[in-house]
């Protein structure tokens, strides 16, 4: 029996497949987006002063 | 909460992308979608466009996780209810498995990718509302009291807050008020539906006002709910989220829902059953855009604002 290329799954499926594919891709794009916004416009040295506040003080007061 | 026989007839009709997108009841999340975007716009604080479309989505996909674990508990009575039959599990195209897996799987990711896009607190508060909607409401309140709705409309609430919390990281008056608002405002919405839905509910055994208490009562009730409510949306008003744009928006929609909740309580069955609950299924219209047109006033407050014409 010869092999077919084409499955009939495939074609049947193709709509559930090409949702899920689709999603997901979707899904990456917002997060490269929030990554990007998240690094560009957050100010990270500040949010980084804000989390180590305490310890650069208690360290400071040492 | 599947059964063998759903299970096979699930298999036998392949379920398509739209089967799966409907176990996340689309219109309520439609409405989480709208009233988190105007919770989160009215907040003091701005957000990035990127940052607020992100938590958005989340809040929305985590709305929509809580549907379909509420599909999955409630298959059983779905399949009674002529208002339910045709969802996923109970037309037989997604199996009750399925619609657990998925449910859970979109619960945990929205609550942490709501937390990495935005904070602790609005994740927190959109984790609390699953489990509000699905432990509280779903597997507990639905089925064992007539104050299933009243209680339960908490978790359709939260997300105005979650909005105001992914702005401001926390709660205050003005983001219990947005809650209050869609709290109050389900208990007449449901039960206009209820009477309308004749025995739906009696038929599934679920204990709704209609079926505990009769028609009479609920008619009462719905009278009486929307009095309540309309202190708690006329008070919005006059914090920083309202304006003289809301206040009279908020005014005649009060007046008219009232207006509408009169005319229920003063109608007997007999009169409702002759002209096919022409009423209570127009209440239940007005109630739609009453929300809406709400959180809609509110927006235009905040769009208003840097223009100096929003607000006080």
């Amino acid at each position: 029996m010869a092999l077919r290329k084409e499955h009939e799954i495939h074609s049947r499926r193709f709509g559930r497949n090409l949702g899920v594919g689709l999603t997901l891709g979707a899904f990456i794009a917002i997060i490269f987006g929030l990554t990007l916004v998240k690094v560009k416009f957050i100010d990270v040295a500040e949010a980084y002063k804000q989390d180590t506040g305490g310890i650069q003080s208690g360290a400071a007061s040492e | 909460m599947s059964d063998m026989s759903v299970d096979m007839k699930a298999r036998n009709e392949e379920a398509g992308f739209g089967d799966y997108y409907a176990l996340l009841k689309p219109r309520v999340m439609s409405l989480v979608v709208f009233t988190a975007f105007v919770g989160l716009l009215v907040a003091p604080v701005s957000v990035h466009p990127m940052v607020a479309f992100a938590s958005v989505l989340f809040i929305a996909i985590g709305g929509g996780a809580s549907g379909a674990l509420n599909m999955w508990w409630d298959a059983d009575i779905d399949r009674v209810m002529k208002r339910t039959q045709k969802r996923p599990i109970p037309a037989g195209k997604v199996t009750g498995d399925e619609a657990f897996a998925i449910g859970l799987t979109l619960s945990v990711m929205s609550v942490i990718m709501l937390w990495l896009a935005s904070n602790l607190v609005a994740a927190a508060l959109l984790a609390f509302t699953i489990f509000f909607y699905v432990v509280i409401y779903t597997m507990w309140l639905k089925r064992w009291t007539p104050q299933n709705i009243v209680i339960g409309g908490a978790a359709g609430a939260f997300p105005p807050m979650i909005g105001w919390a992914v702005a401001t990281g926390g709660i205050s008056i003005e983001s219990l008020l947005m809650f209050a608002i869609t709290f109050m405002w389900t208990p007449p919405h449901f039960w206009a539906l209820a009477l309308f839905m004749k025995t739906d509910y009696k038929d599934a055994g679920v204990p709704m006002l209609t079926v505990t208490h009769g028609r009479r009562v609920t008619r009462a009730h719905i009278f009486v709910y929307t009095l309540f409510l309309a202190p708690v949306t006329i008070g919005a008003a006059f914090t920083s989220i309202g304006g003289p744009v809301y206040l009279l928006t908020a005014v005649v929609l009060n007046l008219w829902f009232i207006k509408g909740a009169i005319s229920i309580w003063r109608r007997d069955e007999q009169t409702a059953e002759a002209d096919d609950y022409r009423v209570e299924k127009s209440f239940f219209k007005v109630s739609l855009l009453y929300l809406f047109l709400h959180f809609g006033a509110l927006l235009a407050e905040a769009v208003l604002r840097p223009f100096g014409l929003g607000g006080w």
